[in-house]
C-alpha cells in the first residue's frame, strides 16, 4: 500500500512537470497589476497574429462616432474605488453623477453605482455585472481601474467606456481628468501669502506623478507671491489613513511649518493645524466646519459638468472616444470660497492669477525651471508638454522632499 | 527650535499615536489571560469608534460618549464570548468574523456621519491641558503632562490591570483559568463566568481605544478610522508577553515607530560619509517583524513568566476534563 502511494505521488509529480513544461510555451503573463495591461495587449496581439489581423482598437481612438442613444434607453454604470459618501474623492464623482442625472432629467434607475471596487480583477467583475444588468455606458473612476476597464472595453465594442485619471484609450474608451494643478497653484498663492515662517508643509499620499505635479504647482504658486517660501513634502505611503495623516501633519507643524497643504482624503491635517494654531489648505471638499480657525480654502473637483456634457453627446449621437485633460476654465476643478482666515488681498491675487491662467497668458510649468537638486529641467522660453507633466518625476526648486528621481 | 524641543514634541505625538494601540492591547491581554485568542480587536475598536462618535454628537456629553464606546466594544466581545465560551467555536475564526462584523457595523452606521465633526465642547473637554508643576519637566512633561485626559487614562488603566491580574485573588483565579481551566474548575472557580466577564471587559477597553481616534485624535468621522491599528494591538499583546506594564512601553514604542518614518524623510543622514535613506515601507514593517522576533525568543527562552497562557486558544469542555 505504501509502495503504491509512492508510485502514485511520483506519477503525479511527473504529470505536473510535464504540464508546466507544456505551458511554458505560452507567453508568460504576469499577474501583477501594473503589468496587466501589457499582458492583455500581448495576449490580444498574439491572438490577432494568429488570425492575421492587426490590433487597431487603441489606434482607433476617436475614429468612430457612436450612434445616438435615446435618453430613456441610457443606462449608466459608475465604479468607485471607495464608498460613495467618503467625503472626498469618490463622493465628488457621485455628486457629479447626481447633478448629471438632474441636469439631463434621467430617471432614478438609469444610473447604477458600485462602491468600494478595488483596483484588482474585482473591477473587471464589477464592470461585467453592470453590463449584464443592461448598462450601455460605464464610468470607472480610479487610476488602477484602467487596465480592467480596457479588457472589458475590447470585448464589448458597442458599450461606451470612460475612465478617469488614466492614459489608455480605444475605439470605445475615453480617458478624462481635470487640470487640478491649476487650482493647486492658486491655493499655493493663498498659502504663500499667509505664511509667516516662509515654511509650508505638504501632506502627500503616495509618490506618483499626479501628487508630485500638484505639490510642484502648490510650491510655484506660493513662490509667485513670496519668493522666499519653501514647501516641505512628506509621504504617507497610503491613500487612506486618518490617524497617520494627522501624525504627519503634526510632524510638519512641529518642524516649523505654519501652513499645511494636502493631497490626501481626510480633514485630519486641517484639524492638526488648528490644534497647533496654524493654517491649512484642504482638498476635495469645502471643510470649513472641520477646522474653522485654520481652514483657508480647498481645490475641489466638480465632475458634474463633464458628465453632463459627455452624456449629452451620447444622446445627440456625437460621442467619440478621446483623451480629455480639461482646463480649470471648464469648471471641472475650482477653488473653494476663501475663508476669513486668509490674508487681506489674497482674493485679488488669486483672481489675477486665475484670469491669466484662463487666458493662457500664464503657464505654470514654463521655463526656466530647476529641480530641487539644482538641475535645469525646463529651459527658459519653453514649457512642459502634457506628456511631460503627466509623468513628472521631480520636485521644483523650492520643494524640500524626495520625488521619484 | 532646538533638538530637545523637537524631541519632546515628537514624543508627545508618538504617545498620542500609541494611546489607541495601548487600549486595544490591554483589551487583548485581558481576553487572552482567560485563554481566548481574540483577533476581533480591530472590529471592537471600530464599533467603539462609531458608537462613541454618535453618542457624543447626540448627547454632547463626553463621559457618556466614552461609556457608549466601551459598551459597544463590550457588545462585540459578548457576541464573541457567546460563540467561543458557550458554543465553543473556534477562537481564530470567530475573532476574524468579529473584525469583519465590526468594520461592517461601523461602515454602515458611519454612512450618515461622513464629514460630521465633534461638538466644540466635547473637543474642548478632551483638549490637551498642562498639569501644574509636572508639565514643566523636560521631555516627560510634554509626553504625559501636556496631554488630553484620555491619553493619560491609558497608562493608569494598564497599571490597574497589572495590579488586578497579579496582586489580587480574582486575578490569580483568572490566570489559573488561562493556564488550566480544568484544574480551575475543579477548585471551584466559575470558569465560564470569569471568561464572560473578562472577555467583555476586554471589549470595553478596545471600544475605548477606538473612540479615542474618533472623538479626540481625528474628531471627524472617517470610514475605517482605525486603518489597521487593531492588528498592531494584536501583535503587541504578544510583544508585551501578556504583561500590561510592558504593554505601556510597547504601545508608545510602536507609536514612535509610526511617526519615525515621517521624521526621517528629508532628513540629511550619512553613514561613513555616504548619504543613506531609510525607506518608510521598511519602518512600517518593524512592529510586525519585532513581534515575530519576540515570539521566537519567548518560545526559545522558556522563561515561565513570559509564556503565553497555557490553555490559550483551546475551547474548554467541562465534560472532557
Amino acid at each position: 500500500m505504501k509502495m503504491n502511494k509512492k508510485i502514485l505521488a511520483m506519477l503525479l509529480a511527473g504529470a505536473m512537470l510535464f504540464a508546466s513544461a507544456c505551458t511554458q510555451k505560452e507567453p508568460v503573463t504576469s499577474s501583477s497589476e501594473s503589468a496587466a495591461s501589457e499582458a492583455a495587449s500581448s495576449e490580444a496581439a498574439s491572438s490577432e497574429a494568429a488570425s492575421g489581423e492587426t490590433d487597431d482598437w487603441a489606434s482607433k481612438t476617436g475614429a468612430k462616432t457612436f450612434p445616438a442613444i435615446a435618453k430613456e434607453d441610457l443606462k449608466i454604470g459608475f465604479v468607485y474605488v471607495g464608498p460613495a459618501d467618503d467625503g472626498g474623492y469618490s463622493m465628488a464623482h457621485d455628486n457629479g453623477r447626481k447633478s448629471m442625472v438632474e441636469a439631463l432629467g434621467l430617471g432614478e434607475d438609469q444610473t447604477m453605482i458600485v462602491e468600494n471596487v478595488p483596483e484588482t480583477s474585482d473591477c473587471e467583475t464589477a464592470i461585467r455585472n453592470l453590463i449584464d444588468q443592461g448598462c450601455n455606458v460605464i464610468f470607472t473612476t480610479s487610476l488602477g481601474h484602467m487596465d480592467w476597464t480596457a479588457n472589458v472595453a475590447r470585448e464589448f465594442p458597442d458599450v461606451i467606456f470612460e475612465h478617469a485619471t488614466g492614459s489608455t484609450t480605444g475605439e470605445n474608451m475615453s480617458t478624462y481628468f481635470g487640470r487640478m494643478y491649476e487650482e493647486r497653484y492658486l491655493s499655493g498663492i493663498v498659502a504663500g501669502m499667509k505664511t509667516k515662517t516662509n515654511k509650508l508643509g505638504y501632506v502627500a499620499a503616495m509618490p506618483v506623478p499626479e501628487v508630485i505635479r500638484g505639490a510642484n504647482a502648490f510650491a510655484l504658486g506660493a513662490k509667485s507671491v513670496n519668493p522666499d517660501v519653501t514647501v516641505e513634502v512628506k509621504w504617507l505611503n497610503s491613500w487612506y489613513d486618518p490617524a497617520a495623516e494627522k501624525n504627519l501633519a503634526i510632524d510638519l507643524l512641529n518642524s516649523g511649518c505654519d501652513v499645511i497643504g494636502q493631497h490626501c482624503d481626510t480633514t485630519a491635517p486641517q484639524v492638526a493645524a488648528q490644534e497647533k494654531g496654524a493654517f491649512a489648505v484642504g482638498y476635495n471638499a469645502s471643510t470649513l466646519d472641520a477646522a474653522p480657525k485654520a481652514y483657508l480654502t480647498s481645490p475641489i473637483w466638480d465632475w458634474g459638468k463633464y458628465y453632463t456634457a459627455e452624456v449629452q453627446k451620447m444622446i445627440d449621437g456625437t460621442w467619440t472616444s478621446a483623451k480629455v485633460w480639461a482646463e480649470a476654465s471648464t469648471g471641472i476643478v475650482y477653488l473653494d470660497k476663501l475663508s476669513d482666515n486668509c490674508e487681506p488681498g489674497t482674493q485679488e491675487a488669486v483672481d489675477a492669477a486665475k484670469a491669466k491662467l484662463d487666458s493662457g497668458e500664464l503657464k505654470i510649468f514654463a521655463g526656466p525651471l530647476k529641480d530641487n537638486k539644482g538641475v535645469e529641467r525646463v529651459p527658459a522660453g519653453s514649457e512642459m508638454t502634457d506628456e511631460e507633466m503627466w509623468t513628472m518625476p521631480w520636485f521644483v526648486e523650492n520643494v524640500v522632499g524626495t520625488a521619484l528621481e | 527650535m532646538d533638538g530637545l524641543t523637537q524631541l519632546s514634541l515628537f514624543l508627545q505625538v508618538s504617545v498620542q499615536m500609541g494611546t489607541p494601540i495601548l487600549f486595544g492591547t490591554l483589551g487583548g491581554i485581558l481576553c487572552e489571560k482567560v485563554g481566548h485568542i481574540n483577533l476581533g480587536v480591530e472590529g471592537m475598536m471600530l464599533m467603539g469608534a462609531v458608537f462613541g462618535f454618535m453618542a457624543s454628537v447626540a448627547t454632547g456629553n463626553p463621559a457618556f460618549a466614552v461609556l457608549a464606546a466601551g459598551i459597544a466594544g463590550a457588545f462585540g466581545a459578548l457576541i464573541y464570548a457567546v460563540i467561543t465560551v458557550s458554543l465553543r467555536g473556534n477562537h481564530t475564526v470567530t475573532g476574524l468574523a468579529l473584525t469583519i462584523f465590526g468594520s461592517g457595523v461601523a461602515g454602515l452606521l458611519g454612512k450618515q456621519l461622513t464629514g460630521m465633526a465633534q461638538p466644540e465642547h466635547v473637543i474642548a473637554s478632551f483638549a490637551a491641558y498642562s498639569v501644574p508643576g509636572l508639565s514643566k519637566i523636560p521631555v516627560l512633561g510634554e509626553m504625559f503632562f501636556q496631554q488630553s485626559i484620555y491619553v493619560q487614562i491609558a497608562p493608569v488603566c494598564a497599571v490597574l490591570l497589572y495590579l488586578y491580574l497579579n496582586k489580587t485573588y480574582v486575578g490569580l483565579n483568572l490566570r489559573a483559568i488561562g493556564e488550566n481551566p480544568g484544574a480551575a474548575d475543579a477548585s471551584g472557580i466559575k470558569v465560564n463566568l470569569y471568561k464572560y466577564l473578562h472577555i467583555v471587559a476586554g471589549g470595553f477597553l478596545c471600544g475605548m481605544g477606538g473612540a479615542y481616534l474618533s472623538i479626540v485624535f481625528v474628531p471627524h468621522w472617517q470610514d475605517n478610522i482605525t486603518a489597521g491599528i487593531g492588528w498592531i494591538a494584536v501583535a503587541l499583546v504578544i510583544f508585551s508577553t501578556w504583561n500590561p506594564l510592558k504593554a505601556i512601553g510597547g504601545a508608545y514604542f510602536f507609536g514612535i515607530l509610526r511617526g519615525i518614518g515621517y521624521k526621517l524623510q528629508n532628513a540629511d543622514m550619512s553613514l561613513f560619509g555616504r548619504q543613506i535613506q531609510i525607506s518608510s515601507q521598511l519602518l512600517d514593517m518593524i512592529p510586525y517583524l519585532m513581534t515575530i522576533i519576540v515570539l521566537v525568543l519567548i518560545v526559545q527562552g522558556k522563561r515561565r513568566e513570559n509564556q503565553p497562557p497555557h490553555a490559550l486558544g483551546n475551547p474548554y469542555f467541562r465534560e472532557e476534563r
